[in-house]
């Protein structure tokens, strides 16, 4: 009898793909049969759509209707379909005309009452939309800031679906919400580095960190302002770029974490789980389709894991793939989601589970000791490339020197970033973390008298060979603080000093 | 039963009739052949029977006055259908008719208070 067709988005992880909603109106008795392997959610939609369509004074087509949602072998979930499944019925059924909804793609779930709710991963599909080059969307007028993100795709907002109607049939009408100016997100409330005391060591091992993109343990005794100096951290590092804003936002949305009047996320993400976290909670799962967990969260920002040592082995260890390859790679019931996770992981851990402020005060047996921080796998921590044990505070700051706060430092940081990023352009790499062994080995290979201080601890079994790299890494990073354009023999001894294996 | 409820019972036979009075004559206008109205046996009844002249034409009319509790035709439940079903085969047993082609249509009609009677034929609705 008559055919239409509209277009929305399947989500699969933080990428979308375009699904063709095709809807049938046939004789027979009314009906609506629903296929292209729905989930729950979305066979739902049925009577969301039906309600909507009723309360939104139009006639419920008294037809048998199909709507097919195709490619029809991606399984498909969610309530994000119910716009286009509502305005492809309607086309179908000749109430709005089906040209319009060609190159135009309908995001949003639907009240009973025809209202269009807000839904996740919004910005990832408009940035899908866009890939196959679709020029126009609609969102649900809450997700409009977030959808507008997304250059040269035209976005509208709308509130119900009686709008989206109206604005189909009479393009020329009133019309739907067009997004504001973008408005700049207010400047985070990150503390300054000047509040932290004394802990030179470890202020600079900070810097390296951020510096370098390494990843940081502190150790010491509580109060010595470990937390402290890993919230500052985050101050340190540079705004993320446009590319890797949308990297970040793209992931929060799928998370379902995004503020709705500012969404895009432009400064580094501090993600802090707690040390009862789970596997799940850390790297991401969940039934179905595997959803962001902690690591993915922290993309391009920091991972801060206050109480190490009290985490489970399990969620540490699962940390340790997604933290080479920077993305996870969650294989659940429908199929194989990746999440990037380029996080900075910086760890705080206690020396002992007594943890007195003064070490010669400890009580632990040493077996106790020695099994708190041995928690903490060989194979992790060789991972983490700067190590640093923290010594109690014995000023109460009225030491001449005003600390340095985080605008000083940071203009090092950058200055370091932007000499590493000159170096590494056109390899794909931004930071020195991120550079493998094999290449600072062999095409930017350093005189055999600079490196004799690791070829001297890898000859000794003092470092192994994943640890030589990482050491060299911190070298090209001090050098890069200092203004150098490779590393001296100094800078490679410093970058011994801040992998301090007593530091666990 | 209560007096209001006999009464709307009554009402509503009446609205039925009236439509299946509408639907006989939409059907002859349409050049069909009404063989039975309201045939019943045990299995339950059918309300028109016809033909075109090559197929047996099985109607059920579904009236009502509004769409408030849905359209007509939405009243035609999968067991009303098969009952239909029963229904005229075991007409086709009482008229010794042997092999034919069967047809099953809906007849919907909406009688609103206010407004004109429409009628909506689905034709091989099930």
């Amino acid at each position: 009898m008559s055919l239409a067709s509209a277009w929305a988005v399947a989500l699969h992880g933080v990428d979308g793909m375009l699904v063709e909603i095709e809807a049938h109106i046939g004789p027979g008795l009314p009906g609506l049969q629903m296929v292209g392997l729905p989930d729950t959610a979305l066979s739902e939609a049925r009577d969301r759509v039906r309600a909507a369509v009723l309360n939104s004074g139009e006639r419920w087509p008294p037809r048998r209707m199909t709507l097919a949602l195709s490619p029809a072998t991606l399984p498909k979930g969610g309530s994000s379909y119910d716009l286009a499944l509502a305005c492809a019925l309607l086309a179908a059924a000749g109430r709005v005309p089906a040209q319009r909804l060609h190159g135009l793609v309908l995001i949003g779930e639907l009240a009973l009452d025809g209202r269009l709710r807000q839904v996740r991963g919004v910005l990832p599909a408009v940035l899908a939309a866009r890939q196959v080059g679709i020029g126009e969307v609609v969102v649900p007028s809450a997700s409009l800031a977030e959808a507008c993100l997304v250059d040269g795709v035209r976005v509208h907002g709308a509130t119900c679906l009686k709008e989206v109607l109206s604005w189909l049939r009479d393009p020329g009408g009133a019309g739907l919400a067009r997004p504001g100016p973008p408005r700049p997100a207010p400047p985070a409330a990150v503390p300054d580095l000047g509040d932290v005391l004394e802990q030179g060591d470890a202020r600079w091992a900070v810097e390296v960190a951020a510096a370098g993109g390494h990843h940081l343990l502190l150790t010491g005794p509580p109060g010595t302002g470990k937390t402290m100096l890993a919230q500052r951290m985050v101050g340190l590092l540079p705004a993320l770029t446009d590319q890797e804003a949308l990297e970040v936002t793209a992931v929060h949305s799928v998370a379902g974490l995004l503020a709705p009047e500012t969404p895009l996320i432009t400064v580094p993400p501090f993600v802090a789980p707690h040390h009862t976290s789970s596997v799940a909670a850390l790297v991401g799962g969940g039934s179905g389709l595997a959803k962001p967990g902690a690591v993915s969260r922290a993309h391009r920002g920091v991972l801060f894991l206050d109480e190490v040592a009290e985490f489970g082995p399990r969620s540490l260890e699962a940390l340790r793939t997604p933290l080479e390859d920077g993305e996870v790679r969650l294989a659940r019931r429908d199929g194989v989601v990746r999440y990037p996770a380029r996080c900075q992981l910086v760890l705080a851990a206690n020396p002992c589970p007594c943890a007195p402020p003064d070490e010669r005060d400890c009580t632990c047996a040493p077996s106790a000791r020695r099994r708190y921080l041995g928690r903490l796998s060989g194979p992790l921590l060789d991972r983490v490339d700067l190590r640093v044990l923290m010594r109690p505070v014995k000023d109460m700051g009225q030491a001449d020197a005003e600390p340095e706060s985080t605008a000083t430092v940071r203009e090092r940081v950058l200055q370091a970033r932007a000499a590493a990023r000159a170096r590494w352009t056109g390899t794909g790499w931004s930071t020195n973390a991120e550079v493998p062994g094999p290449v600072l080995r062999r095409r930017f290979r350093l005189p055999r008298a600079v490196t004799e201080p690791i070829a001297a601890a890898l000859h000794r079994g003092m470092v192994t060979a994943r640890g030589a790299d990482r050491t060299l890494r911190l070298a090209w990073t001090v050098a890069d603080l200092a203004g150098r354009d490779r590393p001296l023999v100094e800078d490679v001894s410093v970058a011994m000093g801040l992998r301090d294996r007593r530091a666990a | 039963m209560e007096p209001t409820a006999q009464a709307a019972q009554h009402r509503s036979d009446e609205l039925g009739r009236r439509g299946e009075d509408l639907a006989a004559d939409y059907l002859a206008s349409t050049g069909l052949v009404v063989l039975s109205r309201n045939w019943r046996c045990r299995d339950g009844e059918v309300d028109l029977i016809a033909t075109d002249g090559q197929r047996l034409v099985v109607c059920e009319v579904k009236t009502r006055s509004g769409t408030g509790y849905g359209e007509p035709s939405e009243g035609v439940t999968p067991a009303k259908a098969a009952r239909i079903r029963r229904v005229t085969a075991a007409w086709l047993r009482a008229y010794r008719v042997g092999w034919c082609e069967v047809r099953f249509d809906v007849l919907a009609v909406l009688c609103p208070q206010d407004g004109p009677v429409t009628v909506e034929h689905l034709q091989g609705a099930f």
